[in-house]
């Protein structure tokens, strides 16, 4: 499953830490961080729960970059 | 002088902010609520500082001893006031491991900046100053890059609102999502058409330039398809809808171009990862900058080991390295190219597809549809043994279950309503032809190798052109010439490719070898191979992959129906006039909104300018950042320039890739 999320981010090389630690959080499948449309794109594992995975994942991407929103 | 220098700078700061502050306030600035902070942090620092500065040390000196300590006081709470949450972001980074980054950068040459101060009871200038730059120069950065990149998602934002749906003879205005298909809505002059469908009622004129780049209006009136994306000009539309919101023609596109920057170039990789390896290497190198050369001073050259200056370098050092232009302006380029070439009708799907195409020096064609209209029509019938109309009704029913474009062209000369139940056993054989019943007779019609399969004797043709040969119970019974128009700017296109730089244009085609040279010379291709099944076609295109340098890049235009395997085989597949053809889309990589091939020089030219301008940043960025760490650790810049060199660096090069938008004089 994909779902797409809006974020917030300030510059591309955050963008590229917020992917790289989304793709590391257990039940992702893999992860896009467009950072020129603010858009982040979850490929869900099988059988996981987007909501919990997410919050997992906005946990990870808080702490590479504090200042980062992903609107859930 | 230097003060005065360093007095009017802070007055400028100070002055550029409350100006922004004030625009900021409107809500077409589009200024985020984070960036109004912090613009009223820089305000506050450097108003501050201003104040500190004009007093003076020795107003604090007149305290006696603990003057000292409230001047450092002061200097420290205007510090953390502008640069707290680096401080904050750097201290986190060295928690979470990820130590190396342009905050602990600053931080670290601050600090360090901020402590020889302490030591001398200098200037505490020097250290707030920088980081009210640095602060300055990131401010500029998001402001500058958030509204490049507005703009330019604005530009490819051809997303409808709304439909309108009639109900009780009154217009409402509801979600496209909720549209079902089938239903009728309305659409009014000067908005944009929401889902694709028939029209069904009333006529005008529609502007497809948000899709083709195209700004010749299109005709519409009852009966016709129309495709979502287009803006509705003269009279009022009522259509009913074939397609869901999320199948239309402007969803898949909106998906197309949003995801394209997810794939990334090479350039940007290369960027990412000399990131990761940059920002420690600098900080190794200043370590040592710091440690290593007063060493030799003290122990191989017996000198003072000048300690201050060169741990005063190494900061510097710090601050001249921060890799930020380059990792901002690279994406931001490719950004802008994308955007542009779909300005310009070309659907790039992708910055590594941009990165291929501006490398092109080969390009393969497909004839039909792609460098010829692809519209058939019969020019002529030869040696038939009964009426020609009378062949041509054979020939038209035979291929009646085709939908290739020769049966099409059959069917038209044909004339009248197919009767499919006059037809049967039909058996299409693949780059030859169809043998059928019809009417109890075999009719057998298709190219010379059908009639020699079927073991007939045909009658060679002197025209130019298809010719489907007709066999009817085994027995030749003349043949049918049917040609293609050849495209009006095709010649020009290929002129214009071999300006552009490509070395090589192929041509590949089922047709005759004869037709297929013609064609060929008349446009002026180097290359053609004729009479090729589907699978010959993927077989050439993987001989000339294997011709070419390693370095040249080979691309495939087709018209995205038959060509699906051959698009993907290539270095990089274009399809050309995708309106409305969902597996063009699916298949390429590039996609050409209309049918015109001069596109394809076109989108060779905009990736071109695309990757110079990638190239200007890598070149100029890393060059500048170079030349300053060089001039630093000998001694020549001090931190105010390095500061200026990055924030400058940086400014420069997203106004650089900004220029890939703009693509209208190619």
């Amino acid at each position: 499953m994909k779902k797409t999320y809006k974020i917030e981010v300030d510059c591309a090389n955050c963008a590229n830490l917020m992917e790289d630690a989304a793709r590391k959080t257990s039940g992702v499948q893999n992860a896009t961080v467009n950072f020129m449309t603010q858009k982040m794109i979850v490929e869900f594992a099988e059988g996981q729960e987007p909501a919990s995975v997410m919050a997992a994942v906005q946990k990870a991407c808080k702490k590479v970059e504090p200042d980062c929103e992903i609107f859930l | 002088m230097q003060e005065m220098i360093e007095s009017g700078l802070l007055i400028v700061v100070a002055v550029l902010s409350v100006i922004l502050l004030l625009i900021g306030q409107r809500p077409s600035s589009g200024m985020t609520k984070r960036q109004k902070i912090m613009l009223g942090r820089i305000l506050t620092a450097t108003v501050l500082l201003l104040a500190l500065q004009t007093l003076g040390s020795s107003v604090f000196d007149q305290l006696g001893a603990a003057g000292r300590w409230v001047r450092l006081a002061l200097y420290l709470v205007d510090y953390l006031i502008i640069g707290y949450d680096i401080l904050r972001k750097a201290f986190k980074g060295i928690r979470n491991g990820q130590v190396f980054d342009e905050n602990f950068l600053m931080a670290v040459a601050t600090i360090g900046a901020l402590a020889l101060a302490v030591y001398e009871n200098g200037d505490y200038l020097e250290s707030i100053a920088v980081m009210l730059f640095y602060q300055v120069g990131e401010w500029f950065q998001s402001y500058a890059v958030g509204r490049s990149r507005r703009n330019i998602s604005d530009l490819m934002d051809i997303r409808p609102d709304y439909a309108n749906i009639e109900r009780d003879g009154k217009l409402e205005q509801v979600d496209p999502d909720e549209v079902e298909i089938g239903s009728i809505i309305v659409v009014q002059p000067g908005e944009k058409v929401p889902i694709d469908g028939v029209v069904t009622e009333g006529v005008s004129t529609l502007n497809t330039a948000a899709l083709t780049g195209e700004s010749l209006p299109r005709d519409a009136k009852a009966g016709d398809e129309i495709i979502s994306g287009c803006v509705n000009m003269t009279g009022v539309l009522k259509i009913k809808t074939t397609k869901e919101f999320g199948e239309s023609t402007v969803s898949k596109i909106l998906d197309l171009v949003e995801n394209a920057s997810s794939r990334k170039s090479k350039s940007e990789d290369f960027i990412s990862r000399f990131a990761k390896i940059y920002t420690p290497a600098v900080c190794y190198a200043a370590l040592a900058l710091a440690v290593l050369p007063p060493l030799v001073r003290m122990f191989a050259l017996g000198l003072d080991a000048g300690w201050e200056t060169w741990i005063y370098r190494a900061l510097t050092f710090l601050v001249a390295s921060c890799p930020c232009a380059l990792v901002i302006s690279i994406p931001l380029s490719f950004f802008a190219g994308i955007g542009g070439a779909s300005k310009a009708g070309v659907l790039v799907k992708g910055s590594n597809y941009l990165e291929t195409l501006s490398q092109t020096k080969v390009v393969v064609f497909d004839k039909t549809g792609t460098l010829t209209q692809g519209v058939f029509e019969v020019n002529g019938i030869h040696h038939s043994e009964m009426e020609n109309a009378k062949l041509v009704e054979y020939a038209a029913l035979a291929e009646s279950a085709s939908s290739h474009p020769i049966s099409k062209s059959l069917q038209k000369a044909y004339g009248k309503e197919i009767d499919r139940s006059r037809v049967s056993d039909i058996q299409e054989i693949s780059g030859n032809g169809v043998i059928a019943k019809v009417d109890g007779h075999t009719v057998a019609a298709g190219n010379d190798k059908l009639m020699a399969r079927i073991g007939v004797d045909y009658i060679n043709c002197h025209s130019v052109g298809t010719i489907i040969h007709m066999a009817i119970d085994g027995k030749y019974a003349g043949h049918i010439v049917i040609s293609d128009v050849v495209k009006p700017t095709s010649k020009q296109a290929i002129q214009a490719l071999k300006a552009a730089g490509v070395q090589k244009t192929v041509m590949l085609t089922g047709d005759a070898k004869r037709v297929a040279d013609q064609v060929a010379q008349d446009l002026g291709v180097d290359q053609v191979y004729s009479q090729l099944l589907p699978a010959d076609k993927v077989e050439k295109v993987e001989a000339l992959l294997k011709d070419k340098p390693e370095k040249a890049k080979l691309a495939f235009v087709g018209d995205g129906i038959n060509d699906a395997p051959v698009l993907g085989r290539a270095d990089i597949g274009i399809a050309m006039g995708a309106m409305g053809s969902d597996a063009a889309i699916e298949a390429a990589d590039v996609v050409l909104m209309d049918d015109d091939p001069m596109k394809i020089s076109t989108a060779i030219k905009i990736s071109r300018k695309c990757l110079r301008i990638v190239y200007q940043n890598i070149v100029v960025a890393i060059g500048v950042k170079l030349i300053c760490l060089v001039l630093v650790a000998l001694g020549f810049a001090n931190m105010w320039l390095a500061v200026f060199a990055d924030v400058g660096v940086m400014i420069l090069a997203v106004l650089n890739a900004i220029r890939a938008l703009f693509v209208k004089n190619l």
